[in-house]
């Protein structure tokens, strides 16, 4: 499968590292819609392939996307030299998404650290949009990061409070900090929020994520209502290569959002 | 199925209709002091008169004392390497003033012929065609090698010591559908093959040649010899029960049998080269040396190396120790999830390539017996 060529319109620093590509298709077929949560293979000429979830509106103009990318390795890095105008390839939508039918009628407690944020803005942009918000009865975000300087989409994040709940909290304040400190779990635990009829979307480091379910499951949220966003070694996307594997899941194609009581087990076990 | 009768010294004439018909025919051969697949133009190309003594971390040509074509066991390297390639280039991308344009590489399907495909072999491919073609999205490379493949299959009538295909119920008579199956028959003086075939391009194959229908005792003796390599493999200390092993390995992620595994596995891939099921793969970009021409490579990988993991912590698998578990666990249990079938066919490769001799066949009772009751 080759890459759609895709055009670089738009380039937000997010924090120093971080940055948010929005993306309009060159050629003549745009990729498939996308499902928040599912993720793209962005291509950086001649560097290789690094597995991206999608951070934008899910209805654009067609053929326009967003992501949100941290630079870490070689190709994040060439991903971070492109400029307003520069070209990278594109392939996807690939795996499952955040199940949004699950959610209405119940609270929804969306639940994010660092980067985590990103693959749940989409679902964000989705409730808050037109009358959809009337379908949730309450929205609550809670969103950690190590430093008040390393927060995703901060103009945003402000924005949203106005229409929905949102507890953010950071490892490490500095003055001008005036919300919570430490980490999420600690919020989170305090939170009010129908434990019997709400639904939990997690992204974030795997550590978080677990201290996260344990507060919810401590609360009462049912395990069948818990849904994370795994990472893992991407490399074809499309369940070919092998890499992704995590016990018998394919991350790439039966993931990368997981129901918890589905994948609870294999979350226990180190090294798999 | 109609069987029939080809004399030993008539195999040239099959082989030379097959080639006839527009077929590269691949075969075992001698190469590397081992009897390895490679092109196959005349039945002399063929190892006759020799077999393979195959051990944990050993492999030898031994001369049998007999003109056997077909006596030998698992070939170190698997039929794999002609349907899922090694390496290939999957595309080329050009940038200039334009933009970038990328190309997807085509790869040309050749119209092949496999000569000797053992049961468990025939077990392997219907394996890989679950994963490359019974798929959302396909392996096309696969798919257009394999689609083009003609099998002759051959039944195993004698097996190696690393051999354990009867446990893993994939041999070694041949049961899964080919062009030809084959038996060799060698009694009395008299030494033929017994032929079949499940495919109408097979029967036209076969019209071509000086067979006569099988007597019933043709198939006796055919039988017999077959019968030959069970009883081999059952009498052998590899023959086990493989019926829990999904359950077994699920229940043993914690045992201490990886900790002691992980001692000698030097984590060196040997085992997922040689396995004939084993499909990681993983991806080679480069650029040319003004930047101008990009290249993609798709070559086989393997779940023991450090890089296969890789996330930007660190790898999820650091140690040898979780990665022969995965490796492990995924053949014999998690496969069965994936695709419905364990990924062992029981062809011993994993275990006579091991340069440490680690053999799976121990691996599984040394699990069940530090399993606490």
């Amino acid at each position: 499968m080759i890459p759609a060529i895709y055009r670089i319109d738009r380039r937000l620093i997010e924090h120093p590292g971080a940055f948010t590509l929005h993306l309009s298709a060159t050629g003549a077929l745009p990729l498939q819609p996308f499902e928040p949560g599912q993720f793209n293979m962005l291509y950086a000429f001649g560097a290789g392939e690094v597995a991206i979830s999608l951070s934008g509106r899910q209805r654009e103009t067609e053929g326009q996307i967003a992501h949100t990318i941290y630079t870490r390795g070689a190709v994040t890095a060439a991903l971070g030299r492109l400029r307003e105008g520069d070209q990278l390839g594109v392939r996807g939508p690939f795996g499952q998404g955040w199940p949004l039918g699950e959610a209405e009628g119940k609270e929804l407690l969306v639940i994010a650290g660092g980067l985590g944020l990103a693959p749940l803005r989409p679902v964000i942009y989705h409730l808050l949009g037109q009358a959809r918000a009337s379908l949730i009865p309450r929205f609550q975000l809670f969103y950690g990061a190590r430093r008040p300087g390393e927060m995703l989409y901060v103009p945003e994040l402000q924005a949203w409070s106005r229409q929905m709940d949102v507890t953010l909290s950071v490892d490490h304040a500095d003055s001008a900090w005036s919300d919570h400190v430490g980490v999420i779990t600690k919020p989170l635990s305090a939170a009010e929020f129908d434990a019997e009829n709400c639904v939990a979307f997690l992204c974030g480091p795997e550590l978080m994520m677990r201290f996260s379910i344990q507060v919810l499951l401590e609360r009462g949220v049912s395990p069948e209502s818990i849904y994370i966003s795994m990472e893992r070694n991407m490399k074809c996307g499309t369940g070919l290569c092998g890499h992704c594997q995590w016990g018998p899941n394919f991350v790439c194609k039966d993931g990368p959002v997981f129901r918890y009581a589905d994948v609870r087990h294999w979350l226990g076990i180190r090294s798999l | 199925m109609a069987k029939f009768v080809l004399q030993a010294e008539d195999l040239d004439l099959l082989i030379q209709a097959i080639r006839a018909d527009g077929y590269q025919v691949l075969g075992p051969v001698i190469r590397d002091q081992a009897i390895a697949y490679g092109a196959v133009e005349k039945a002399d190309d063929l190892p006759r008169g020799w077999t393979d003594e195959q051990e944990k971390g050993h492999y030898r040509l031994r001369r049998r004392n007999d003109d056997a074509y077909f006596g030998y066991a698992a070939s170190p390297q698997s039929w794999k390497q002609y349907l899922q390639l090694p390496r290939r280039q999957v595309w080329q991308a050009r940038k200039s003033d334009l933009g970038i344009q990328v190309r997807e590489v085509v790869d040309e399907a050749p119209a092949v012929a496999f000569l000797g495909v053992r049961s468990c072999e025939l077990h392997a491919i219907a394996i890989q065609d679950r994963v490359f073609v019974d798929a959302h999205y396909r392996n096309d490379s696969y798919v257009n090698r394999r689609a083009e493949i003609f099998t002759v299959a051959v039944n195993c009538t004698s097996a190696a010591a690393t051999c354990f295909c009867t446990s893993m119920h994939t041999g070694p008579s041949v049961t899964l559908p080919s062009d030809l199956a084959m038996t060799e028959v060698i009694t009395d003086g008299e030494h033929y093959f017994l032929v079949g075939s499940d495919s109408y391009r097979g029967r036209q194959i076969l019209k071509q040649l000086p067979v006569r229908p099988a007597t019933a005792e043709n198939l006796q003796m055919a039988d017999k010899a077959i019968q030959a390599a069970v009883q081999q493999m059952e009498d052998g200390p590899r023959h086990f029960d493989s019926s829990d092993l999904k359950e077994l390995l699920y229940r043993n992620l914690d045992s201490p049998a990886w900790d002691e595994v992980a001692e000698r596995c030097l984590s060196c891939a040997n085992c997922t080269m040689a396995c004939p099921t084993c499909f990681c793969s993983t991806v080679e970009d480069s650029t040319d040396l003004e930047g101008a021409e990009a290249e993609r490579w798709e070559r086989w990988d393997s779940c023991f190396t450090g890089e296969f993991s890789h996330l930007s912590g660190g790898a999820v698998r650091p140690d040898t120790r979780s990665r022969y578990r995965q490796w492990m666990t995924h053949k014999l249990a998690s496969w069965y999830d994936q695709f419905g079938s364990s990924g062992c066919v029981g062809c011993g490769r994993c275990i006579t390539w091991c340069p440490v001799g680690i053999d799976l066949t121990e691996q599984v009772s040394r699990i069940r017996e530090l399993e606490e009751p």
